[in-house]
């Protein structure tokens, strides 16, 4: 059995102060990089000889729009199946320099999680071999899961949301 | 006969030809193919019967979840849920259910989780018939389907007489479920227990060792285990390649530890290595009902939670604590703790995961679903390079791939 201790204490020891922000909310290592570091280390966490943390899981983007400098996270899922061990893994860019490396070039499943979170949060990832929307249409000019864009229409008046604790 | 006199063939020579042009023929499968089973376009490149490459479009139905998430209450998701792979809506309920209850640190009783694990493993057998009965569709062979979907609609009956619905179901509450089970209910999977193993036997037996349609699957549509880990393959699909990665054993949830099941692999990840997953599937999933209707604990069948579980209209009449939280939790007035949490079950496809990040409001601040088929079905143009189209169909529709999963 793989602890937290034992992964976040391997990775300090390779990456130094590039992997920070460590914490274990229920109990899944959740830790942050930078943008530079992260392919390097969910490379090495896959041919790790002992943890083999070699599945990506899930792949996909928040947007935080009052963290400056920081205003959008992309978050990795890993798994390893020999020891039943996840990690999450957080990356927070710029929206300024919105650019990130892709993970196609590890996973074959990234694609299309990359292209998702492109759609929906305009994240570049770079190097991505097709970076095209996927659930929108192409023709679409915004990036709809960012916070700016109210779920409903700004123009109605009779829904007041106040009176709904909104 | 000396007289016939032989016409002159105008045999053209080499040089005479007109040259021959190769080129690939471009088809539309889909976005609406009877095929297909969902609205996703796939643009093939055929050489002749061959096919080359393929090129896939879905959106189709994308109905923008994940925005919508952020602005209900947590109670309304459960809705969102059903919607997705809407041939097992209880797993996406429950597994919803369950991210919050964990979020929330709820100690679900006993008697909930055994129902949810009925209602769910329910749930699995009616995907599975149906993926593997349409599987008998595309390769021609109709009967079997007719033969089964009467055991679809019987468990459809039973989520009726457990939520009142049918395909989305919307079953269940954040705590536990939102009625016990009837005695109608009871007799209803007692029925479905005895009178299910001499029709999927029949099913079988019409299929699984007939030569047809043996020729038609084996070899059809392969991955090997190392391109299916890489494409984010999990559940049958996965198992059929060679692993025997399944949440309900990895990371046990509603009480799946007190079953005695096992997980079928195949070996070499073709469309009859999923096939044979599946009905194999089938057989433990209604193993597992029966032992859980079997030691159906006694007690209540929710959770003491009243932030989050609507009380009984009869209390919300009579009694001011109970009005209380029926305004609040109607309203969308309770505020969730700050906090992200990843939870993850074992879907009709595969690993459904729900992300959700709480900033502390009445609703997510980020939901993700982690939707199996969104991630194996990029893999399908590689599975079926080089096949023919009627492989390719098989290989798709093994798969079992669900439009509402793929889009969300």
């Amino acid at each position: 059995m793989l602890s937290n201790q034992e992964v976040a204490e391997e990775l300090l020891g390779k990456f130094g102060d590039q992997v920070f922000d460590f914490e274990e909310p229920y109990g899944m290592l959740t830790l942050s990089t930078t943008r530079e570091q992260i392919i390097p280390v969910l490379d090495y966490l896959n041919k790790h000889k002992n943890y083999q943390i070699n599945f990506l899981t899930d792949l996909t983007g928040v947007h935080y729009p009052d963290n400056t400098d920081k205003e959008f996270a992309v978050v990795y899922h890993a798994h390893s199946f020999i020891h039943n061990f996840r990690i999450r893994i957080k990356v927070f860019i710029a929206e300024a320099d919105i650019h990130i490396p892709t993970a196609t070039v590890l996973y074959a499943s990234a694609n299309w999680m990359e292209r998702e979170t492109y759609d929906f949060y305009g994240i570049l990832f770079d190097g991505h071999p097709n970076l095209v929307r996927i659930l929108n249409i192409e023709e679409m000019d915004y990036f709809p899961m960012r916070k700016q864009y109210a779920l409903e229409d700004a123009t109605r008046e009779d829904k007041i949301d106040a009176l709904f604790g909104r | 006969m000396a007289d016939i006199e032989l016409l002159p063939h105008n045999v053209p020579t080499q040089s005479e030809l007109p040259e021959l042009i190769e080129e690939l023929t471009t088809l539309n499968l889909g976005p609406t193919h009877p095929a297909t089973h969902g609205i996703f376009q796939n643009i093939l490149q055929m050489d002749g019967e061959k096919i080359v490459s393929g090129e896939q479009t879905i959106g189709y139905i994308h109905r923008a979840f994940e925005k919508i998430a952020e602005r209900r209450p947590y109670y309304q998701l459960t809705t969102l849920t059903d919607r997705m792979n809407y041939c097992s809506s209880p797993i996406n309920n429950f597994g919803w259910h369950m991210t919050m209850e964990k979020f929330l640190q709820i100690e679900v009783p006993k008697r909930a989780q055994y129902i949810r694990v009925i209602m769910m493993e329910l749930a699995r057998i009616s995907d599975h018939l149906i993926c593997n009965s349409i599987l008998g569709v595309d390769s021609g062979a109709f009967s079997g389907f007719l033969y089964v979907m009467q055991k679809r609609e019987d468990i459809y009956e039973i989520y009726e007489e457990v939520c009142g619905a049918r395909l989305t179901t919307n079953m269940g509450r954040i705590g536990g479920m939102e009625r016990d089970l009837s005695s109608t209910a009871i007799r209803k999977i007692r029925e479905f227990i005895t009178t299910f193993p001499p029709v999927l036997r029949e099913f079988e037996k019409l299929m699984s060792r007939n030569r047809i349609f043996m020729d038609r699957v084996i070899n059809v549509g392969p991955i090997s285990l190392e391109r299916a880990l890489s494409y984010g393959f999990t559940g049958p699909n996965l198992r059929a390649a060679g692993l025997d990665y399944d949440v309900r054993v990895m990371n046990p949830y509603s009480s799946y530890e007190d079953f005695d099941f096992s997980i079928p692999i195949g070996q070499s990840g073709d469309t009859f290595d999923r096939y044979n997953v599946r009905i194999e599937e089938m057989w433990q999933s209604l193993k597992i009902v029966e032992q859980a209707l079997e030691n159906l604990p006694v007690g209540p069948y929710f959770a003491d939670t009243p932030e989050y579980y609507l009380p009984a209209k009869k209390e919300v009449y009579s009694n001011m604590e109970a009005l209380i939280y029926h305004f609040k939790i109607v309203m969308g007035e309770i505020d969730a703790p700050i906090g992200e949490v990843y939870h993850a079950v074992e879907g009709g496809n595969g690993e459904l995961g729900f992300y959700m990040i709480s900033d502390g409001g009445r609703a997510p601040y980020r939901l993700h679903f982690r939707r199996p088929s969104f991630i194996y079905y990029q893999a399908f143009p590689e599975m079926c390079k080089g096949s023919t189209l009627s492989d390719a169909i098989l290989t798709m529709s093994s798969l079992n791939v669900i439009a509402g999963e793929l889009d969300a």
